[in-house]
Parts: C-alpha cells; sequence; structure tokens
C-alpha cells in the first residue's frame, strides 16, 4: 500500500506541475511576454502552495477522504483551467488575467494541500526521516517527468487544453485509487464513490469533445461566428456572421463588414467613374470580392470589366457562395466580366491594353511584397495603361491612422507624372480611409452622380476632397523598389497609431 | 507503464529530436557542374587533329568572357563586322554565366554590377546601350532603370540567432567597435576623396585610371589585415568585415590580399546616381548572366562556341589561330590580322607559339581562387526567422561561405512562391592548389550536406523546402590580388600590346571585376578600330 501511495505521489506532483506549466505557457501564449508570465505565474503558484500547506493544519478527521476530495477539485480546476481561459479569453478580454490568477491560486492551494495530507497518511508506515526522504523524492521525480514531457512531447502533440484535462484525469484516477485502497476504512463510501465518478465523468467527457472546444475558443478570437474558412496558397479566408453583418478577414486582416461596404465601394468608385467620358474598357486590380465591379456595372455604358485576383479560390467563393453573390449582386457572372487569376503586377508588365478606369484596390503594404504594388515602377506601369482621358482610383490606407503613408502614395503618384485628386470617406468599420485618383488630365468632381446611391452624392463633394489639419498632406519620400519606404512608413504608423 | 518505462521512453523521444545521426541522407535532387575541365586540359596532352581547313578574318576574339564579350560589343558597335569570337565552353559568359529553370533565372557567377563611377566610362556606355542606364552615361548623377537597381531589402546579417539589416555587425557590437567603425570610414572617405598627381582619383575603377602616388602604390605591398593593424584597428567585427569584403569580391582572405586592393574594394566606389543612394547596385534574377544576354544580342552570330583555340602563332601578315571544333572533332586555321585573347592569362603560354618568356613568366605567377557555387531551388521560402527580413544577399556571420543571395528577388512578382537560392562559397582558407584539389574530390553528396547543414542554423526548415540543389566549380575563378602583384612590373607586362596579339582580361587588373574586364576588352578594341582605320 505505501509503494501505491508513494506512486501517486508521483502522480500527484506531476499533475501540480502541469498546471503550472500550462498556465504559464497559456498566459505568454495568449499576453505575450512570456518572462514576466512566467515568473508572476510561478511566483503565485508557489504561493498558493504554501497557503494549502498551512491550511492543511485544519483538517484533523478524515483525512483519506478529504485527500480523495482534494485530488478530485485539483482535478476539476486544473483539468479544465486551459478551456476555461481559452474560453474566457475569447469572449471577454477584460477578466481574463482575473480568472486566470484565480484560477492559478486556487489550484495551488490544493495541490499544497495534497502533500501534507498524504505525508499524514503515511505515517503510519514510516518514521519521519523515511518519510520525507520517499516523498519528496517522488514529488520531485514527477515535477522532472512532467517538465521534460511537457515541452517536448505535451504541447506540441496534445496542445493545451488537452494537456491540462489529461492531468485532471490523472488527479481523479488517483482519488480512485486511493478510495479502492481504503474502501475498508472510509465512511461514506457511496457518496465518495459518486463523486469521483462524476469528475473523471466530466473529465473524460471534456477530453473527448476537446477539439471542439478548442475551435468554439478560436471561433471567439473572431467577435463573431464563423461561418467559412479557407487556407489558399495565398492566404487564410476568413469569414464571420453576427446577425445580417458580413466580416471576410484576409490573413486576419478585416476586408469588408457588409453593413458599411457600401460606403467602401461607392467612395472607391464613383467620383471617379462618374467624371470619365464615355467610360468602355474598366480594369479591377485586386477586389476578388467583386464589390467594386458591382457599382461598375451601374454604368451601363461600360463594355468591359477585367478584374485581376492572385488567388482562385477568392473569386470562386465570390462566385459560388449564394450569401456572397447576394452581396455582390452576382457581379462576377455578369457576362462582361472576365476574370484574370494573376499576379497583378506581373500582369500588367505583360498586358498592352488600355483602360478608360482602373480601380487599384489592394491589401494595404504590410510587407515588401504588397510594397512593390506601391512603388513608381508599378504606378509608370498603371500610367501606360491609363487611356489619355482616362481616371485611375487607388485604395490608400488611412490618412488619418497612416498620414505618412497616405501622402507617399500620393508623392508616388505624381513622382511618376500622374496629376492626383485625394480624397477620403468615413467607413466606420475602418474608420477614415483614404482613396487617390490619379489621371493624365486634370480632375474635376461630378456635378451629378447618375447611378442610384446611398453615400456618395455632389453634396459630399467638399468632404470628400477636403482634408481637415490631422490629415493635411505632409512631405514623403518617393516609394521606389529600392527604397521601399512606404512600407516603412507604414510599419511605424499602424504599430503606433492603431487605434 | 511505470515510472523507469516513462522516464526511457522520454530520454527515448528527447534524443530522436536531439541527437540525429551526423550525416543526413535525405538529401534532394541535383548534380555537380563546372566547366568543361576535359576541354581545357586537352591544351596539356596537344592531342588535336590537324587544322582540315583555312579561314581568314579581321579580328578573332579568344574567350566569350566579359572581356571577349565587351570587346565584340565595342566592334560591333563601331560598325566593324569582320571578326569571331570563339568560345571554349557550349555558352558564352565566363564567370557570368546563368542558369534557368522553372521557378527562376538564376546566376553561375557573377550576380550584381556596382553602379559605375565617372571613371568607369565604358562600362557606363555599355549600360546606356542596353537601356539600364537612362540619359548621358558622363552625368555625375545619371539615372537607372528602376527595375534592375537592387530592391529593397538589400542585404542582412545573420548572427547569435538575430538577422540584422545591412552588413557591418550591429548585434552586440561595443562602443569600442562601433568607434572602429567610425574611423574606419572616415580613412575610407579620405581615399574616396584624395586625388594623386595629374588629378586622379586615389582608387578608381577601372584600376588603371587611379593616381600612382609612391604612398598609395607603397600600400599595395602589405596585406589588408597588415594595413589595420597599421592604423591600430582591431575590433574582431570590423576584421570580420572586412575580411569578408576581401573574400567576397576577390575569393582570397585578407592576410592574403593587398591593402591597396582591399582599400580599392572600399573606396573605389562612388557612383552617385540620380535616383538611389550610392551604395545601390544592379541586378537580375541571372545575375551578370543578363548582361551577357544582352550584349550578344547584336553579334550572336559571330559567336563560335564548343572551340577552343589550341595554337596561336604569329607570322608576318597575320596571326595563325588553329580552333578545335569540339563537335565536329576537327580544327581549322583561321588566319586572323589580328587576335584579342580574352581567356584567363594562365591558358596563354599553352597555346601561343614563341611567347616572351617574360611575359610567360607573369601569366604563370597569377594565382586563381578556387570557387563553388551551388543553386538551391525551393518549393515555398523558409520560415521567417528573427530579425530583419529575406533579403537579396543574406550573409551568414562566422560562416566559411558568403551566403546566399535570392534569384527571386528581382522578380516582380508582388506574393510569396517558390524560389532560388544562389549559395556563395570562395575556398579561401587554404593554399589555392590544397583548395582546388578539394573542391574537385569532395562529392557532390557532401557539398550539398555540408552547404544545407550551414543553412539549417538560421533556417531549421530548409530541408523541407529544397527540391533540387545544383553545384558548380570554378577551379580558376579569378586571379588574386595577393600583396605586390597588382603594381608589379610583371603585371604591367600583360597591358602592353605584343605584336598583332593584344590582351584583354580582368587577369590584366590583377583582381576580377566586371567593369575592369570590360574596360580591357573595350580598349583592346579600340586599339584593333585604331589600326583598322590606318
Amino acid at each position: 500500500m505505501s509503494i501505491a501511495l508513494l506512486f501517486s505521489v508521483f502522480v500527484v506532483a506531476s499533475c501540480g506541475l502541469a498546471y503550472e506549466l500550462v498556465a504559464g505557457a497559456l498566459s505568454s501564449y495568449l499576453l505575450g511576454d512570456s518572462v514576466t508570465q512566467f515568473s508572476t505565474i510561478i511566483g503565485t503558484y508557489l504561493f498558493a502552495m504554501g497557503i494549502g500547506s498551512y491550511l492543511s493544519r485544519f483538517i484533523v478527521k478524515g483525512l483519506v477522504a478529504r485527500f480523495i476530495q482534494v485530488e478530485l477539485l485539483v482535478g476539476l480546476a486544473g483539468g479544465f483551467s486551459a478551456a476555461l481561459l481559452f474560453v474566457i479569453f475569447a469572449w471577454v478580454a477584460g477578466p481574463f488575467k482575473l480568472v486566470l490568477y484565480g484560477l492559478v491560486l486556487l489550484t495551488g492551494i490544493l495541490v499544497g494541500l495534497e502533500i501534507p495530507l498524504v505525508m499524514r497518511i503515511l505515517k503510519q508506515h514510516y518514521g519521519l526521516k523515511d518519510l520525507v526522504s520517499q516523498v519528496l523524492t517522488f514529488d520531485y521525480l514527477g515535477a522532472l517527468a512532467v517538465s521534460l514531457a511537457f515541452p517536448l512531447l505535451l504541447a506540441p502533440h496534445l496542445g493545451l487544453i488537452r494537456t491540462s484535462l489529461l492531468f485532471g484525469l490523472m488527479n481523479a484516477l488517483v482519488a480512485a485509487w486511493a478510495l479502492w485502497l481504503f474502501r475498508t476504512q472510509l465512511a461514506g463510501l457511496k457518496a465518495l464513490s459518486v463523486q469521483c465518478f462524476l469528475v473523471s465523468a466530466l473529465l473524460l467527457g471534456g477530453l473527448l469533445g476537446a477539439d471542439r472546444l478548442t475551435s468554439l475558443a478560436e471561433e471567439n478570437l473572431y467577435a463573431d461566428e464563423i461561418i467559412y474558412t479557407e487556407t489558399t496558397p495565398y492566404q487564410r479566408i476568413v469569414m464571420t456572421r453576427w446577425k445580417d453583418d458580413i466580416r471576410l478577414f484576409l490573413n486576419g486582416n478585416l476586408q469588408f463588414s457588409s453593413r458599411d461596404e457600401y460606403r467602401y465601394h461607392e467612395a472607391l468608385v464613383h467620383p471617379a467613374l462618374q467624371a470619365v467620358r464615355h467610360p468602355r474598357r474598366v480594369l479591377v486590380l485586386g477586389g476578388g470580392d467583386g464589390l467594386a465591379v458591382r457599382e461598375i456595372l451601374k454604368y451601363p455604358g461600360v463594355e468591359r470589366i477585367t478584374l485581376v485576383d492572385l488567388d482562385p479560390n477568392m473569386t470562386a467563393l465570390f462566385k459560388r457562395l449564394p450569401m456572397l453573390r447576394a452581396l455582390n449582386q452576382d457581379a462576377l457572372h455578369s457576362p462582361k466580366v472576365s476574370i484574370v487569376n494573376d499576379d497583378a503586377f506581373q500582369w500588367l508588365d505583360r498586358s498592352h491594353d488600355f483602360y478608360d478606369f482602373i480601380v487599384v484596390d489592394f491589401p494595404d503594404p504590410t510587407n515588401y511584397m504588397l510594397g512593390k504594388l506601391y512603388t513608381n515602377t508599378f504606378y509608370r506601369l498603371l500610367e501606360k495603361h491609363l487611356s489619355q482621358h482616362g481616371l485611375a482610383v487607388i485604395q490608400a490606407t488611412s490618412p488619418l491612422y497612416a498620414r505618412k503613408s497616405y501622402w507617399c502614395i500620393d508623392q508616388t503618384l505624381r513622382s511618376v507624372g500622374l496629376k492626383t485628386a485625394p480624397y477620403h470617406a468615413l467607413v466606420p468599420s475602418f474608420g477614415e480611409w483614404g482613396y487617390i485618383i490619379a489621371s493624365h488630365q486634370p480632375y474635376t468632381p461630378p456635378e451629378r452622380y447618375g447611378a442610384s446611391l446611398r453615400f456618395v452624392s455632389a453634396g459630399l463633394n467638399p468632404v470628400l476632397f477636403q482634408f481637415p489639419l490631422d490629415m493635411a498632406p505632409v512631405e514623403t519620400e518617393i516609394n521606389r523598389l529600392n527604397n521601399q519606404a512606404l512600407v516603412h512608413y507604414y510599419e511605424s504608423e499602424w504599430k503606433h497609431q492603431a487605434p | 507503464m511505470n515510472r523507469r518505462d516513462f522516464l526511457l521512453s522520454l530520454a527515448a523521444s528527447a534524443c530522436l529530436s536531439g541527437c540525429q545521426p551526423a550525416a543526413n541522407p535525405l538529401l534532394p535532387a541535383g548534380s555537380m557542374l563546372g566547366p568543361s575541365m576535359e576541354r581545357g586540359h586537352r591544351l596539356r596532352g596537344r592531342d588535336f587533329p590537324a587544322p582540315s581547313e583555312t579561314r581568314k578574318t579581321g579580328v578573332a576574339i579568344v574567350g566569350g568572357g566579359i572581356a571577349g564579350l565587351s570587346a565584340a560589343w565595342k566592334l560591333n558597335k563601331s560598325g566593324f563586322g569582320d571578326f569571331q569570337l570563339f568560345e571554349l565552353e557550349d555558352a558564352a559568359g565566363g564567370n557570368a554565366r546563368s542558369g534557368k529553370n522553372a521557378v527562376s533565372a538564376y546566376p553561375w557567377g557573377a550576380h550584381y554590377l556596382p553602379l559605375p563611377g565617372v571613371e568607369a566610362r565604358e562600362t557606363r556606355e555599355l549600360l546606356a546601350d542596353l537601356g539600364v542606364l537612362q540619359g548621358d552615361p558622363y552625368a555625375e548623377s545619371p539615372s537607372y532603370d528602376e527595375r534592375f537597381l537592387c530592391f529593397a531589402p538589400q542585404e542582412r546579417l545573420y548572427r547569435h540567432g538575430l538577422w540584422q539589416e545591412g552588413m557591418l555587425p550591429q548585434i552586440g557590437a561595443t562602443r569600442r567597435d562601433q568607434e572602429q567603425y567610425r574611423r574606419f570610414f572616415t580613412l575610407l572617405d579620405q581615399f574616396r576623396q584624395r586625388h594623386g598627381a595629374r588629378g586622379l582619383r586615389a582608387f578608381s575603377i577601372p584600376a588603371a585610371r587611379s593616381a600612382r602616388d609612391s604612398d598609395l602604390v607603397a600600400l599595395d605591398r602589405i596585406s589588408m589585415r597588415h594595413f589595420l593593424q597599421q592604423q591600430k584597428l582591431d575590433s574582431p567585427l570590423l576584421h570580420w568585415y572586412v575580411n569578408y569584403g576581401c573574400r567576397d569580391d576577390y575569393g582570397s582572405d585578407y592576410a592574403a590580399v593587398s591593402a591597396w586592393a582591399g582599400l580599392h574594394y572600399f573606396a573605389s566606389r562612388d557612383g552617385r546616381v540620380g535616383n538611389v543612394d550610392s551604395d545601390q547596385v544592379l541586378t537580375w534574377p541571372e545575375g551578370n548572366g543578363w548582361l551577357v544576354k544582352e550584349m550578344q544580342k547584336g553579334f550572336s552570330e559571330r559567336i563560335v562556341s564548343g572551340a577552343l583555340a589550341q595554337r596561336m602563332a604569329e607570322t608576318r601578315s597575320h596571326v595563325e589561330l588553329d580552333v578545335y571544333m569540339q563537335r565536329e572533332n576537327r580544327s581549322v586555321r583561321w588566319q586572323a590580322d589580328r587576335v584579342i585573347f580574352a581567356a584567363p592569362m594562365f591558358v596563354l603560354p599553352h597555346i601561343f607559339e614563341g611567347l616572351d618568356e617574360k611575359l610567360k613568366q607573369a601569366c604563370q605567377q597569377i594565382r586563381y581562387a578556387p570557387w563553388l557555387v551551388a543553386n538551391l531551388t525551393l518549393n515555398s521560402l523558409p520560415e521567417p526567422g528573427h530579425g530583419a527580413p529575406l533579403s537579396w544577399d543574406n550573409v551568414l556571420y562566422g560562416s566559411p561561405a558568403l551566403g546566399y543571395v535570392n534569384a527571386t528577388h528581382q522578380n516582380l512578382r508582388s506574393h510569396e512562391g517558390p524560389a532560388v537560392l544562389t549559395y556563395y562559397w570562395a575556398l579561401s582558407g587554404e593554399p589555392e592548389k590544397v583548395a582546388r584539389q578539394r573542391l574537385f574530390d569532395t562529392p557532390w553528396q557532401n557539398w550539398s550536406e555540408s552547404i544545407l547543414r550551414e543553412l539549417s542554423r538560421p533556417h531549421p526548415d530548409i530541408r523541407d523546402k529544397v527540391t533540387q540543389l545544383d553545384i558548380f566549380r570554378w577551379g580558376h575563378a579569378m586571379s588574386k590580388p595577393v600583396p605586390g602583384w597588382i603594381w608589379s612590373a610583371e603585371r604591367e607586362r600583360l597591358t602592353v600590346p605584343h605584336g598583332r596579339v593584344y590582351l584583354a582580361h580582368s587577369d590584366l587588373s590583377g583582381f576580377s571585376i566586371f567593369e575592369e574586364a570590360n574596360y580591357w576588352g573595350v580598349k583592346a578594341a579600340e586599339h584593333v578600330l585604331k589600326k583598322a582605320t590606318v
């Protein structure tokens, strides 16, 4: 029996350390700054164990029964800790730290109770000298085993949620085993058995349902219900829905919210397109969602729209899903639209066609690859494909949050001899957003709009084309392939000013 | 499972991930390439079929590297069409040769050209002709086509597990290191601004247009390492940086490079330009192979490849040049009014009958650095590590090799995809003969394993990404500017014409860079043109 109890010391010690490691890893994963997270978690945990050890003196009667119950409680608190923390973090960011340290404190206190209780139970079998030596040996061995297994086997293969559930189950099994060993000496055997069974069943259920739990938690990292995910060779597409609001994220960056995308796309298309005389051939670079195309199709004179988007999965998605087809009003099925899935820079370099209207709707210049699409070399190419009376419009990030980036794009467009008309609009889900119209001939805003619109109107022109002081022009470098000035501006601005 | 088993299995699994056997049998596909050794080595045996035909030409150019191509380009530009260029290999290009696969074009050797200064008139004229330089080629600061200027980010260095921007070590550099950096760069600035007798710059490209003040020339007699020590510069980081520059440009350790050459590398580049910074370089996915391809467009039909010039002799009225045609297995005797010999100079004594003894000695005195160049095709780029992002040129501090260049960097593509990395390794740490022997004796498997192991340091996932690894061995890649060679009478002897034979090669400068080869090629062509018009 004493060997059995010593082995349970080994298991109990393993579990104790495992919860500490899980809490440390989880908090550094979710909150960052691993040194701070680990040292505060370990400190709190050790302190809580001290409290537990102190409290153990108040347990006088029914040592074995209390030990079994402590085990079950540790199993529950520790076992579900990771899952609970994930869910809390995903749903409500606020009390995460409170719950985290509360859980660490609770688990620590319970774990702190274990060893003193075991020692007192074992007192009947050993002298003090052997008792301390044996118990602490197995205690530290258990710690060693887990500290090796955690980074090598458990965290990478099982993940944090299942690791903590697994150790919870081990605690529960130790309880069940103790129940079996002491079955003849225990009062209230039936009640204890039921408790043991319930806790084990809960933990086992948790372990089996962990996958569902993980995805549930991940889902909630996006605020709303995830209705579609796809990883293509080029990006991760995630779509969420909350009531009637559909949101599209590419690589975690919001592309549009169905509730206000009309503002973004009306502002993108109409101020320029309405001002082009007899637009016939239109080119859309980026914008595989077909929402800009939807706006362009409001001009019956347009004969042909070429849409160039890198990712065939993206255009196929917006051609296929009924919900998205409703959003872009089946724009991608229009006989006027031809879709090209190619790299915009390389495609434009090969093409010889002219266009009366060109929409340049690329993701923000977050890296050097995308930065190429905002260089003078690219705009020189753009200029070559723009007909003499044609207009191009470029989505140009936020002049409020990334003021230098915005005016750098303007400066770069002008450096290749294009005339520019910068303007901006408020899109609630994005904030204040910037666009630039580029052309050979000077641009004049249209005095009236023919299409039926919800946001843009002739009366809005002064608001669009005037820049308040906090978004006013600033001096910048020209963005070139050999300096990538824009990526540097963008990085420093969004790092410091993003809301 | 008991505790013992558990601990044992843990130990076993820890070992699985930590202590793999040294040789990894999992190597990608690949092959060993190189200049056709047996073709060149045939010169030693001299068993060639007797000429079966005699033909005539105005000018015969021997060698289709940058010097030979430059000579041909100049002749062609000047409206002189009566020439033939004989190239030993199946394609012209020499050190600037390149390859191409489904992913990208890539270099097999020289991969960039620094922006030429005003003294490099010949190179600027060439670049203007090819549309790389725009506007007046003689302007103080001309403009260049931005597609050919190296895209940002240009270079980064890996040290202590971190990538930093730029090549000068900043991570872990102490105040003392920084102070020595400043002192070194101030010194370089002084050399850069110094003009010697006749108003020539202290260090100029081409080297022939440098000042010859005695204190400058004296720098050629000590090594670059010695020079740093003389200046009381002892920062290990600065020494690494300077040594790296010498290994990269000259294929030789700084202890075996003359201080004049070492300083020339740092202080000669002054390519001020209208639209870029001065430390910019011109580059293409296939490296200088792009220049090779463009240069020969006007005269490709006059290039005879697989053609080994095996005997050259001057007669009273012309030069007799016996050319062995590899594919036809026969020799043709060409009677040329003039010959521009643009092959490496170590070849000259093997084929030039009646070569002046002193000239022969000069040729035999040149020491050549062996190089290895590998091209690694990757199905996708390695995961980004810590610090600066993947750049055009990526260097590992303390590595015996020189790092790798991303051939796909100069692609207009705006998304990530498969890539080709060109890995450079100058075998500079040992005597040339030993290094050359090692280069050719070591099998592909061992080179590949060394390269992949080295690259696994910053890129643990590299083995999963590489699908093809080809290696090119250059036995005589470039002549070394060892102390005392550049300003020696022997080297000078190579630069004067010898009757109807004009030598043209970067070997004439004593170190191997594009501009020098181009200068001698154009200069030889100009001599020939002068004679032709007289």
